[in-house]
């Protein structure tokens, strides 16, 4: 089981040294001469009217913890979906109530329109 | 603890390796005035407790770790961080010197929190209960090991986490749309 590991753990030695070294490598090699036009950010050939830094609307924060909320579901799903045929019935209609329950407040969001972006 | 890290020296090396890593990345996501550079710090903690967890047999628990921590909670962290407006200047919030005593506090808090775990530590492991739960990893799978006592045992608190995620579904509704 351990040695399944080593995969992982060599692609993210190898995905972080790749990410060290490009960023090393333009910093050390490159030459350094910022102009104005250069160091302004690159908006499609556009002049930049505002800073970037700006308050986002709350509508993403809504979206986010339904995602999160949803995501946990799933999440309690796997375990139960691998030990589907030991718990029997007695997990299925368990996984049923548990379902229902976050079905009430998937409907709910639903017919507030909280997944519709007026 | 696991018999991989107590009989495979690599995995005691790499045991300590992300320990380091993780309180690395906790120090610096309470020192960072940026919060995006905080969040990134917050991210390289909860990949090095994933690896602890790997490290201890808890496979599941490692890739929970993972999908949730790692992709969706930061997810939320980041969105917070683009609706506080934060600007330019971050000025420090340790105002007065109230915080010291905040400190000491806290300090004393996860000073006690390390002596239980130690103490609890040295107990289970008397108890042999770290060499059960190995066996119950090889005959019920990483998975199994999880599911089993979840859907039998703690089928009350299962089913309240239902309670509490509708509750996370109403209470943002309520606080983020316009008009109900």
């Amino acid at each position: 089981m351990s040695k399944a590991y080593l995969a992982v753990l060599i692609i993210m030695v190898v995905s972080v040294a790749t990410a060290v070294i490009i960023v090393a490598l333009s910093h050390f090699v490159s030459p350094f001469r910022p102009t104005p036009a250069k160091s302004a950010a690159y908006e499609s050939g556009m002049t930049p009217l505002t800073d970037a830094r700006e308050r986002f609307s709350v509508k993403f924060y809504l979206v986010a913890i339904l995602f999160i909320v949803f995501d946990i579901e799933t999440i309690f799903l796997i375990p139960w979906g691998v030990q589907f045929r030991a718990l029997g019935l007695f997990g299925f209609v368990e996984m049923l109530v548990f379902m229902g329950v976050l079905l009430v407040g998937f409907v709910y969001i639903w017919k507030k329109g909280a997944l519709q972006w007026d | 603890m696991n018999d991989l890290v107590t009989n495979f020296p690599l995995a005691q090396l790499l045991w300590w390796l992300f320990a380091a890593l993780a309180v690395g990345g906790a120090l610096g996501t309470i020192t960072r005035r940026n919060p995006v550079a905080s969040l990134l710090f917050l991210v390289l903690t909860f990949f090095s407790l994933a690896a602890i967890y790997v490290l201890l047999g808890a496979h599941f628990i490692a890739a929970v770790q993972v999908i949730v921590y790692a992709g969706a909670i930061l997810v939320l962290f980041l969105f917070v961080i683009m609706l506080l407006n934060l600007g330019h200047d971050y000025a420090s919030d340790l105002r007065g010197g109230l915080w010291i005593v905040a400190a000491f506090g806290a300090a004393g808090l996860i000073g006690f929190a390390i002596w239980r775990a130690f103490r609890t530590t040295n107990a289970v492991l008397e108890t042999g209960a770290g060499v059960h739960l190995d066996a119950q990893v090889d005959t019920l799978n990483a998975v199994g090991a999880i599911a089993q006592p979840l859907f039998q045992r703690f089928l009350v608190p299962f089913e309240l986490t239902s309670i509490l995620l509708l509750i996370a579904i109403i209470g943002a509704v309520l606080l983020a749309k316009r008009r109900v």
